[in-house]
């Protein structure tokens, strides 16, 4: 197949607000958005050429230079790093003889990481081509590095490779309720859309996307926004690492989500709903689209639901960028821009896509939106705790017997749940993913709800054979790798937090590294842009404070270390001379000494 | 009795400051002639708050001052040590990140990075130096680009896209990987529409956009920041003098 951009952006009508989705059409075609690819589009667009640059450049999905026909990414979550994937990830450099990220000569094969992959349960994952591949063992490395060999396109590779499975291990009020597809619709149009929102608000659901703003002031808030046309987005980005409930309600409950936004949309006046998916959850695209047509079909979706209201749902894929879980950056993303939060106020109730009156909220969410639509606010006020209504959803992973989804009741306890889960010897947990709450084990009575420790899902455990700096550490790659860079302290301080843990976790930290990390972290926490920013600290911040014994015991008596290092120096030099044995390395202070 | 009604205040280190409705904090307190450290904002252009030297702290809580619109009443601090110590660290963040070499820059003194850094009593960058690698663009006739000082503050993005209408300065990249790019395919300054009476060419805090042969013809030492401390400069130019 050969590109033919102007084809492309007449595809999507000339929509420059489609230019994430178009430069999908453009990767597909040819892996990479070359420069003069970057040109044209830019002119059928009628945007600056260095807009559609930035736009290419921003998201890790999309590159301007050419990468292999088989792009691998290993996932890189921690709970992927535990269960081994560095090893795998290595064991497949080297069989290729390539260095992270580079192209092999004959264009064949690259090998690089991406953030987590939402595949906790089922880990190490990676993706080729943008497909999704779990439960990486050295055997299956070694049939994926034999299919790239034999140059085998990836759409005939043996099926079973792909498969995800669907690992749920306690089910309450959400998972548990069956729903016949136009209940909650019918009941909306029956209270009217007002009553409809009373009863939202009524029933206490808050958003589960981790900051809890109540649904039901959101979605009034966007009624009463002047103007005629708003919209609902959905926010499946669901890129915490360690968080993978989505995953689940979106392959096993697309019907009650796809409800959820339709009677929010029927609530608000909304005709036109956006269901934002994360680009590394490709295999859920056909399906839903099927789930969306099926709805179409049955007068669930379209210019006369129900003959009471118009309302339609598009599918936007995201381009692999945490930052756009972000609401207002989300918007962004959607108007084909890249992932940069927005200045607040204006909220996205008045001032949101396109900038008119929108409603975001999370898959969780309107899931529960639907279920209060059809039985009413009792039916979440039922459960839980007085300030946190209803059920949270837990992607549980790590060290634990049983991984998968658990759904609880608020006020569940972290041990109730690491019970359940089968985990024994829990040193730490990390709650609501690396931008959450680290909880050491003295802390496992404490409770899920947001009065205590809010979470967006993500449950990682860590067993007392784990190394919790490299755990930190591992976050704060992940942070320095997902900031937009719009703001200083973020851009930097991520950067910086990274570098100084990595020198913490080899040896070569000092005290100053660990004095320099909590000033960083505090600084990013309180003058960030948005919450990515304000909330990067917090691993480092939490480690400091329940596991301080472990930074000391790394450091080194020296208040001040040199940032040269001699080691990394001779790297040069040793690829130069393809050596690695232990004489072309200064491997400590004494063999440093004894050198001439 | 007058009919002008008396303009709204809100309060900041004791003092009270009047506002328009509508008016950020930061553009109402060097209106009245109380400094605020900034890097990224411009009077002349809607603030977008990136740089976040302008951060003070509002009833309790921390903003930048440049996006946040100043309500009746507010309590603002800003030149308080805990303040003034967060604005030293993120200009440290500012000198660790790009290659800031103050001594051999032909903005030196007419620089607002280094005034503000002064300002706040920064002697070093304290962090390791990230040493981007960043290489200049000499190719147009009349200007150069020095990335290597760029603070990506968008000033000049800003400046051509909205007054000169060319969009010739773009941000590309995420992370610590953002950089600011020319509008060309070849990359390269030469092929875009720049022209030295741009306004963006002269919205640089720094020494990113040059012209050339026009090196140090005012001497260090009498140049900008030499002249008049920035808590001068900075309130005069928002009062448009």
């Amino acid at each position: 197949m050969t590109l033919d951009p102007s084809a492309i952006v007449a595809r999507h009508h000339g929509d420059a607000s489609r230019l994430v989705q178009i430069l999908h059409d453009v990767m597909a075609v040819e892996g990479h958005v070359a420069p003069p690819v970057i040109t044209a589009l830019a002119r059928a667009l009628g945007l600056p050429r260095g807009q559609v640059e930035g736009v290419v450049e921003f998201y890790s999905f999309f590159s301007s230079e050419p990468r292999g026909r088989f792009r691998v990414l290993f996932s890189d979550n921690i709970t992927d790093e535990m269960a081994g994937s560095h090893e795998l990830r290595k064991h497949m450099l080297d069989s290729f003889r390539l260095q992270p990220g580079e192209v092999s000569r004959d264009g064949l094969v690259s090998i690089g990481t991406t953030s987590c992959t939402g595949l906790c349960d089922q880990g190490p994952a990676m993706l080729v081509n943008d497909r999704a591949i779990p439960r990486l063992t050295p055997a299956r490395i070694g049939a994926i590095t034999s299919l790239i060999r034999g140059d085998v396109p990836v759409d005939r590779w043996p099926d079973n490779l792909f498969p995800i499975a669907s690992h749920v291990e306690r089910r309450d009020l959400l998972l548990s309720t069956e729903l016949s597809p136009g209940a909650a619709i019918d009941a909306a149009i029956a209270r009217g859309a007002a009553a409809t929102i009373e009863e939202i608000t009524r029933s206490g659901l808050r958003g589960r996307g981790g900051a809890g703003f109540s649904t039901g002031t959101k979605w009034a808030a966007c009624a009463s926004a002047p103007g005629p046309e708003r919209y609902i987005v959905c926010n499946a980005d669901e890129g915490e690492p360690g968080t993978f409930k989505d995953r689940e309600l979106l392959a096993a409950h697309a019907d009650l989500l796809f409800e959820g936004m339709t009677v929010a949309g029927f609530a608000v006046g909304a005709s036109k709903g956006i269901l934002y998916l994360r680009a590394e959850y490709p295999f859920l695209v056909e399906p839903l689209l099927a789930t969306l047509e099926a709805r179409r079909r049955a007068g669930l979706l379209g210019e006369r639901v129900r003959d009471a209201f118009a309302f339609d749902i598009e599918l936007h894929v995201g381009a692999g960028a945490y930052v756009c879980g972000e609401e207002s950056a989300l918007i962004e993303s959607l108007e084909g821009k890249r992932g940069i939060p927005r200045n607040r106020p204006p909220y996205p109730v008045t001032h949101g896509y396109l900038q008119k009156p929108t409603v975001v909220n999370n898959v969780e969410t309107l899931v529960a939106a639907a279920l209060v639509a059809t039985h009413g606010a009792g039916f979440l006020r039922a459960v839980g705790t007085p300030k946190s209504s209803g059920t949270k959803i837990l992607s549980v992973s790590g060290d634990v017997a049983r991984p998968g989804i658990y759904e609880y009741p608020f006020g569940v306890s972290v041990q109730q749940v690491l019970d359940d889960a089968g985990a024994v010897d829990t040193q730490a947990v990390q709650v609501g993913g690396p931008s959450g709450m680290l909880l050491s084990a003295s802390e496992l009575h404490r409770r899920i709800a947001f009065e205590d420790v809010p979470s967006a899902g993500a449950f990682m455990v860590f067993d007392g054979s784990r190394d919790m700096l490299a755990v930190v550490e591992n976050f704060t790659r992940f942070f320095a790798h997902e900031s937009c860079g719009f703001c200083t302290p973020c851009r930097v301080g991520t950067t910086l937090s990274a570098q100084m843990m990595k020198r913490v976790v080899s040896g070569t930290g000092s005290r100053r590294d660990v004095k320099d990390l909590a000033k960083v972290s505090n600084l990013m926490r309180a003058t960030s842009h948005c919450g990515l920013g304000t909330t990067a600290g917090n691993p480092v911040l939490d480690a400091l404070a329940k596991f301080r014994p472990s930074f000391d015991k790394r450091l080194r008596s020296l208040e001040v270390l040199p940032t040269f290092d001699l080691d990394e120096a001779l790297a040069p030099a040793r690829e130069a001379t393809a050596r690695d044995d232990e004489g072309a390395h200064f491997t400590n202070q004494t063999s440093q000494a004894e050198k001439p | 009795m007058s009919t002008e009604k008396p303009r709204p205040t809100f309060q900041m280190d004791g003092h009270d400051v009047p506002f328009d409705e509508g008016q950020s904090i930061l553009a109402a307190a060097l209106a009245a002639g109380r400094y605020v450290p900034y890097l990224c904002y411009h009077p002349e252009f809607q603030p977008h708050g990136s740089c976040k030297v302008c951060t003070v702290k509002i009833n309790g809580r921390t903003h930048a001052s440049c996006t946040t619109p100043a309500h009746e009443g507010d309590v603002v601090e800003s030149n308080v040590d805990e303040l003034n110590d967060m604005r030293k660290g993120l200009v440290q963040f500012l000198f660790t990140e790009g290659n800031h070499f103050c001594p051999s820059c032909e903005a030196s003194g007419n620089c607002t990075l280094q005034a503000v850094g002064y300002d706040l009593g920064m002697t070093s960058a304290h962090y390791s130096p990230l040493f981007p690698d960043r290489p200049l663009d000499a190719s147009h006739p009349e200007v150069l680009l020095d990335f290597n000082r760029c603070i990506l503050c968008e000033l000049c993005v800003r400046a051509s896209a909205l007054v000169d209408k060319k969009s010739v300065f773009s941000l590309a990249g995420r992370g610590i990987q953002k950089h600011l790019v020319v509008n060309a395919e070849s990359g390269k300054l030469a092929d875009t529409e720049l022209s030295v009476d741009d306004k963006a060419m002269s919205v640089c805090p720094v020494g990113v956009i040059l012209r050339k042969r026009r090196g140090f013809q005012v001497p260090i030492g009498e140049r900008k920041y030499d002249e008049h401390p920035i808590r001068e400069v900075a309130v005069q130019k928002q009062k448009g003098e």
